[in-house]
């Protein structure tokens, strides 16, 4: 049995007086996938940051002593027109340049990148260098924020091939935020279907039905549908 | 030729770069918004010194950090945008400046007079500069990475109250001491400028850093010759330098 690494009971977080997450409970095992799933405004973003330590909760949050976390957020804004080269965007994470271009070739880039404008990416490039830029460190656990905005068909499919092997490469335990349904069933071990409070959580194949669905979103019909199309 | 030209030139050098330098950390358009109305609020303090007879620049220093905290608070009771609260500030400093100051005094205040500044005001300006210099150096990595994402800072556990306030305390020292050589009206171009001449030429932080730099330092010195050459006041000579290279760089841009 796999080592538990993060545990959560009784998670309550208020944002300026407004509930935005209630009573949720979970483990994750190392090398688990766990996918959370939720519509719009369902404090799947906020879940992330309270697990990173930026917003305040009630509750339990205990990660295992030592790991090391690597984040990749939804969206960084304002990268066009910055001045900053991809070289010096990892150093300001890091000084060691032998890294810098590991992790650039873990995410499919040589080393020509380097030079480049951090602005003159595609959004997929973009995504495939936050990625890298969290796997600086050598993190346990990667936290990733809807992988799928904002970018093209085959640019989706290659972003989770990527984290297929580097969960294998890496043995990272990944905990991801989506609301693409085929993701949560090809890709994780658990899912969490959170609309503030949790909706559904376990195993993808036993608790996501088109009832829990329709609970979560609220709309049958669509989600059913969409549910039988993969 | 002023008997302190030497004195003039060197200072202006220091705090044009430095200044330059500061302007480059001004990558997103929150941070520019701090710095402008901050250097605004200049000119109520350099207005209080001129009243008080004491230097300038401790009058301004002392004012802008007070400055911060009054917009924070009529922020806070008001709930009204910032920018409103800027204008009804700098609008105030302004009647302020034209009640209390003679005439001489006000064109200190607006554009600055640095016919003052001797060997030990000029060994502070270098000093502060230099000790400016160094904290933005220290500071510049999580400030630049706390512009791009504030979530990847928290995540990297960077205490954002921390380096906003260091970097509060380095504009309020550069503003204070280039209110001497542009006066409280123009003070935010020195900052401004040579940074948004710099960025048109720029694709990575490198060249940004020193190019701004660079473009503060030339215009100081261009400003402090042609006022010595023409007697025009130094501050708006530097300002407007300081646009020159601005459109020649708008020019260039690709």
């Amino acid at each position: 049995m796999a080592e538990t690494i993060l545990k959560v009971e009784n998670l309550n977080v208020k944002l300026d007086n407004e509930l935005i997450i209630c009573n949720l409970s979970f483990e994750v095992k190392r090398g688990e996938v766990l996918t959370i799933l939720g519509p719009n405004g369902a404090g799947k973003t906020v879940l992330l940051k309270t697990l990173l330590g930026i917003f305040p909760f009630e509750g339990k949050i205990e990660w295992k002593k030592g790991i090391k976390i690597g984040y990749v957020p939804q969206r960084v804004p304002f990268v066009k027109d910055f001045p900053i080269s991809i070289e010096e965007f990892f150093k300001l994470k890091t000084k060691d340049e032998k890294e810098i271009r590991e992790v650039l070739k873990l995410v499919g880039f040589n080393e020509s990148f380097l030079k480049k404008n951090l602005g003159e990416l595609s959004s997929g490039q973009y995504q495939r260098i936050l990625v890298a830029w969290a796997l600086i460190g050598n993190p346990d656990v990667l936290l990733f924020d809807e992988p799928t905005t904002g970018i093209d068909i085959s640019g989706q499919e290659s972003i989770y091939q990527l984290l297929e092997r580097l969960k294998k490469e890496k043995n990272l335990t990944i905990l991801l935020v989506t609301h693409d349904l085929s993701v949560v069933f090809k890709f994780s071990d658990y899912v969490i279907c959170l609309n503030k409070c949790p909706i559904c959580q376990g195993k993808p194949k036993e608790v996501v039905t088109p009832e829990s669905l329709s609970k979560l979103y609220g709309q049958e019909i669509k989600f059913y549908e969409h549910y039988h199309g993969h | 030729m002023a008997t302190n030209f030497f004195e003039i030139l060197i200072s202006g050098i220091f705090v044009g770069g430095v200044a330059g330098y500061l302007g480059s950390l001004m990558l997103s358009k929150k941070m520019t918004i701090v710095v402008d109305p901050l250097s605004h609020l200049a000119l109520p303090g350099v207005a209080l010194a001129l009243i008080f007879g004491k230097d300038i620049s401790l009058g301004a220093f002392l004012f802008l950090f007070f400055g911060a905290i009054l917009i924070w608070f009529f922020e806070q009771k008001t709930k009204l945008p910032t920018e409103t609260i800027i204008a009804i500030l700098f609008t105030v400093s302004l009647a302020i400046t034209f009640l209390f100051l003679s005439e001489h005094e006000i064109e200190e205040a607006l554009v600055g007079d640095i016919s003052k500044i001797g060997k030990i005001e000029s060994l502070i300006i270098v000093l502060i500069s230099l000790f400016v210099f160094f904290l933005i150096q220290k500071i510049y990595p999580k400030l630049t990475l706390i512009s791009i994402s504030e979530d990847l800072a928290m995540a990297e556990k960077i205490d954002l109250r921390k380096y906003q306030f260091l970097y509060l305390l380095s504009i309020s020292a550069i503003v204070a001491l280039g209110v001497k050589f542009v006066g409280g009206l123009l003070v935010a171009g020195l900052t401004a400028l040579p940074a948004a001449s710099a960025k048109n030429l720029s694709k990575n932080l490198k060249t940004f850093r020193l190019l701004s730099s660079l473009f503060g330092i030339i215009s100081a010195i261009f400003g402090v010759f042609l006022f010595q050459k023409t007697n025009f006041p130094a501050g708006p000579m530097i300002i407007v330098v300081g646009f020159l290279f601005f459109i020649i760089s708008t020019i260039l841009k690709k």
